[in-house]
């Protein structure tokens, strides 16, 4: 097979390009055209979920009910979390790695392109599924991005049912996504191009790979004894029929904490490649940036509890749990420390990739601390449910790992269109969002401190004014990603053009490939650069 | 490609790992429930049928108190006769909760104990007791549900007292379902 191609291609002069139409899209097997599907499917879904956020901003902008019922409002909640979760990070994370992971490693394409194809062609129709449910008899799911039972099962709406399908497509389409970027790292790496010589956004895609098959198949498992509460008569999580309840929340975290690195490592392997490229130095500590990875990939498999503090533990699981907990802290310190000393005494620049990658280090920084107060098991019992959980996750989360994916998608713009972006824009882009976020998200700090609960349409009057504080942050953040999206936009249909080495310090086989990159790249595998021999 | 039986071997191996995950999620359930009555924790008790009865430990005297709960949408009127017992250890106790259906329709309840402190779970010895079966009642009819435990002379000393609790879960719906079903299939 692959050598008729080469002798096709030899005797044609070239490399056949994308077919035409619709079919290019729906039947493509082109690593580069499913990762553009992917990236533009996660930014519709970024903006169908910060819609959704901006609706219960402006609910809660003053105190009492405004603009939406409270059965809404909790619909609204849970749509936001989970689209935001399974529509806008993942997809964007598998997006990136698509377009990135077989130019890193030097293949022509992914392991597995039939599948690839048939991936990304999953998730649509489960979106199309999950968001329907907003049209239903009964609403749309209104328990929580995190479905306890019983509010998910006993007391959930009737779309429930089309929300478990809707986790089983994602989970489906997430475990194949996983299955394939595995078998192109470990099966198609260019010759001479060992494990600990891989770029770091690889090494934490395969390590954020094996997580997804370890728990999404977890997940799958859990909403199926749903379903099978709800419809079929058993009693999973139904104590009447010798069930528990809190059963549901240990299977459902031994899913879920590992499903929040799934959403934070690819973040760190981005930032890991811009950081170096702008600072115009190796990356301080490849090795044991690796390691940490590995670490904290192991260790989130025995910390899920912290999330249930106040179930009823025992002493004993409180103790596991908080320590085990605060040892994550050690790896991610070492990533932190990595990425510092990696810019010191550096010839730093800052262009837009860049300034998205230190406001990612400054600020997912400060999510980690808030994420070690909430870890402190007797304090917990004073923050569990209230806005410092909200605040500590949107600062990982938003600041962390979305920042960390506009910063990649500004990093390698110009080696998918062949043009610079508008740096002006970038920079505009970059100062709302930064500005936004945290007019947002820190007031929520105090907020929660002072006790107000998440998820509610109405608060105490004491916490109006950082309310209020807190929607205007919103809009201003929600609307600065449409300076996002026509910077994206122009970068595609024009602007200076990008050389193959985008940027001056850039290294790394993406960038020994032209810019825009072919629509076929490395049909034979290619000779290491300097320096990566 | 020369590489394609290298990627069959690796994906079948990851295709049998993500199933093995999907029955993990599924043996969490068992293994919950044995690490529970392991650990005693949770409040669920396990010790349930006769035990010899040797003399009880007159130097400590145990408070048990009984609690009924209902569930959500259970009508009965639900109580204990004594709310508080006094036990010493390796003595047998017999009380009584009364169970009333205030409904015009015939229902089924099941009782569901838990015990806290969760730690003196697993020193109740249950003998008898109403949570072990269902309850039916007719429209309007009461009942006077027995129990009969012991606790355990093993029983740490820095327990003084302890609780139990019982909800009542309304099943007449299951219940009734699966006698239908139980008729088509003997039909």
């Amino acid at each position: 097979m692959s050598t008729l191609d080469t002798t096709m291609a030899t005797e044609t002069g070239g490399h056949h390009g994308p077919a035409k139409g619709i079919g290019r899209w729906l039947f493509t097997t082109n690593h580069k055209d499913i990762g553009s599907m992917y990236l533009w499917f996660s930014l519709l879904m970024f903006f169908l979920g910060g819609c959704m956020a901006l609706m219960i901003r402006a609910e809660l902008f003053q105190p009492g009910l405004q603009l939406v019922e409270p059965g809404f409002f909790n619909q609204m909640t849970t749509m936001h979390g989970l689209i935001m979760v399974f529509g806008a990070v993942m997809p964007a994370f598998v997006g990136l790695a698509n377009w990135m992971v077989p130019m890193m490693i030097g293949a022509p394409d992914m392991a597995l392109p039939r599948m690839n194809n048939w991936s990304f062609w999953i998730l649509p129709f489960a979106f199309a599924m999950l968001v329907s449910t907003l049209f239903m008899d009964g609403g749309a799911p209104n328990f929580g991005w995190t479905f306890y039972a019983p509010l998910s099962t006993t007391y959930a709406p009737p779309s429930v049912t089309y929300f478990i399908f809707a986790v089983h497509m994602m989970g489906i389409s997430s475990i194949m996504g996983a299955i394939n970027i595995i078998a192109t790292i470990l099966n198609m790496r260019a010759p001479g191009m060992t494990m600990m010589k891989l770029p770091l956004f690889c090494w934490t895609w395969l390590i954020t790979a094996f997580l997804l098959i370890a728990v999404m198949p977890v997940l799958a498992g859990v909403v199926t004894m749903m379903l099978m509460d709800i419809h079929f008569g058993t009693s999973f999580f139904d104590a009447a029929g010798g069930g528990d309840p809190v059963l549901f929340q240990h299977v459902f975290w031994f899913f879920g904490h590992p499903e929040v690195y799934i959403m934070i490592l690819p973040a760190f392997g981005i930032i890991s490649q811009i950081i170096p490229t702008f600072a115009r130095k190796r990356l301080f500590g490849y090795a044991s940036m690796v390691y940490a990875t590995a670490s904290i990939a192991i260790l989130s498999f025995l910390v899920w509890a912290h999330h249930m503090f106040t179930v009823g533990l025992p002493l004993a699981g409180e103790l596991f749990f908080m320590f085990a907990t605060m040892l994550i802290a050690v790896p991610t310190g070492v990533k932190v420390f990595n990425w510092v000393a990696t810019m010191f005494r550096g010839s730093m620049t800052f262009e837009t990739p860049m300034l998205f990658a230190l406001a990612f280090v400054v600020l997912f920084t400060i999510g980690g601390f808030s994420g070690l107060m909430l870890a402190i098991a007797p304090v917990d019992f004073q923050y569990h449910d209230t806005y410092f959980v909200v605040a500590h996750f949107h600062y990982v989360l938003v600041p962390g790992a979305v920042f960390a994916i506009m910063a990649g998608v500004y990093y390698w713009l110009p080696k998918w269109t062949g043009h610079m972006l508008n740096e002006r824009m970038g920079r505009l882009h970059f100062w709302l969002s930064f500005i936004g976020v945290n007019v947002t998200f820190f007031p929520m700090h105090f907020i929660g401190l002072a006790g107000m609960p998440r998820r509610i349409p109405d608060y105490a009057l004491q916490f109006a004014d950082f309310n209020m504080v807190a929607t205007l942050g919103a809009f201003l953040f929600g609307f600065s990603q449409l300076v996002f999206l026509w910077n994206v936009i122009a970068c595609v249909r024009g602007g200076r053009k990008a050389e193959a080495r985008a940027w001056e310090g850039a290294e790394g086989l993406e960038w020994e490939v032209a810019s825009p990159a072919p629509y076929h790249t490395f049909a034979t595998p290619p000779k290491l650069p300097e320096s990566l021999r | 490609m020369s590489t394609q039986p290298n990627h069959l071997r690796l994906v079948r191996r990851l295709v049998l790992g993500a199933v093995l995950m999907f029955g993990f999620g599924f043996a969490l359930v068992p293994l919950y429930d044995v690490f529970c009555e392991i650990t005693g924790l949770n409040g669920k008790i396990t010790n349930i049928g006769p035990v010899a009865t040797a003399a009880p430990d007159t130097s400590r005297q145990i408070k048990v108190r009984l609690i009924a709960v209902h569930n959500e949408g259970m009508p009965w009127a639900f109580g204990p006769l004594d709310g508080v017992i006094s036990a010493h250890p390796g003595e047998m106790k017999q009380t009584a909760f009364r169970a009333v259906n205030p409904t015009t329709r015939r229902m089924v309840a099941q009782a569901i104990p838990s015990v806290a402190p969760a730690e003196a779970a697993q020193y109740l010895h249950k003998v008898n007791c109403f949570c072990f079966e269902q309850q039916a009642l007719m429209a309007g009819e009461s009942v006077e549900m027995p129990l009969l435990f012991v606790i355990d002379k093993q029983l740490p000393e820095h327990i003084r007292s302890l609780t139990l609790s019982y909800t009542l879960f309304d099943i007449s719906p299951e219940v009734s379902a699966a006698v239908v079903a139980g008729k088509e299939q003997s039909l």
